[in-house]
């Protein structure tokens, strides 16, 4: 096959480490939706925008989450070779566990202090 | 004929930046699918990828578009709490539908989903943007990792697809006037 001639990298971790971050970032909506309904400190913290109300803070920080996982594992597997399938399996249950959280039958079961 | 402002941000973050994105989605996902050694010569893979490149980096700032023109410009209007004793909820959509056990569950479950689901599509799209944007034409050879970014993509439409759905009867039921 020769029409890949160019000089992208051909380690699989950058794919990897972006999968994964992505997962975790998927992963951290859930979880935080899933405290935010059962802690009210937690969703009173998560009100950085009153208008938008809790909304605002779950999306905050897991975006920033999602972020910096993805430097952190750019940085830590830069150069080193990854067991992709096994590696993206990973990015695909944490990115099923954030569906799973921000489904409203499940979060709503954690509802009420 | 006329709309008002929080019509037209309705509108925007809908049927501009959401039906947008759901719209280029065939697009995005018959490049990805494509993209094949035996399918495609080095001259159409060269060509395609420009093509794909632009267009999963744009569907991914669509995305983004449509979750903070919804989160912080149409959303407060809908949750927007009603004075003590307004009767007329028009106004309110939440409320409005919080108001009758026939409405209820369309902000229960369906704005209650909407509102976080809708957020792992920028996350998704943007995942699968970098990763062509990183690998370019080797994706061809790299079918796992292909294949692996169509299924982040899949997601991406899922959610905002989920989202867009939601949006649209809720807007019916209780529109934000």
């Amino acid at each position: 096959m020769n029409a890949t001639q160019d000089t992208k990298p051909q380690s699989l971790a950058p794919a990897a480490a972006a999968l994964v971050a992505g997962g975790i970032g998927a992963m951290a909506l859930g979880l935080l939706t899933v405290l935010a309904e059962a802690s009210t400190p937690i969703n009173d913290a998560l009100k950085f925008y009153a208008p938008a109300g809790p909304l605002s803070g779950k999306t905050t920080v897991a975006a920033i989450v999602w972020l910096a996982s993805w430097g952190i594992l750019r940085t830590v597997w830069n150069k080193k070779e990854v067991d992709f399938r096994k590696v993206t399996t990973v990015a695909f249950i944490l990115l099923a566990l954030g569906l799973i959280g921000t489904f409203p039958p499940f979060f709503l079961l954690f509802a009420g202090e | 004929m006329e709309i008002s402002n929080r019509e037209l941000w309705t509108v925007i973050h809908g049927m501009a930046f959401g039906a947008l994105f759901l719209l280029a989605f065939g697009g995005g996902l018959a490049g990805l699918y494509s993209l094949r050694p035996a399918w495609v010569t080095q001259e159409g893979l060269r060509e395609r990828m420009l093509r794909l490149k632009v267009g999963m980096w744009l569907m991914a700032l669509v995305a983004w578009a449509t979750v903070l023109s919804g989160t912080y410009i149409v959303y407060p209007w809908y949750r927007a709490a009603p004075p003590d004793g307004t009767t007329e909820l028009s106004a309110y959509p939440r409320s409005q539908l919080l108001s009758s056990e026939s409405t209820a569950l369309w902000h229960e479950f369906g704005m209650e989903w909407k509102e976080h689901v809708g957020w792992i599509a920028p996350i998704a799209a943007t995942v699968a943007a970098a990763v062509v944007m990183m690998y370019g034409e080797r994706l061809a050879s790299l079918p796992t990792v292909r294949r692996a970014v169509i299924w982040f993509f899949v997601a991406a439409f899922a959610t905002a697809g989920v989202a867009g759905l939601f949006g649209a009867l809720i807007n019916k039921v209780a529109p934000v006037r």
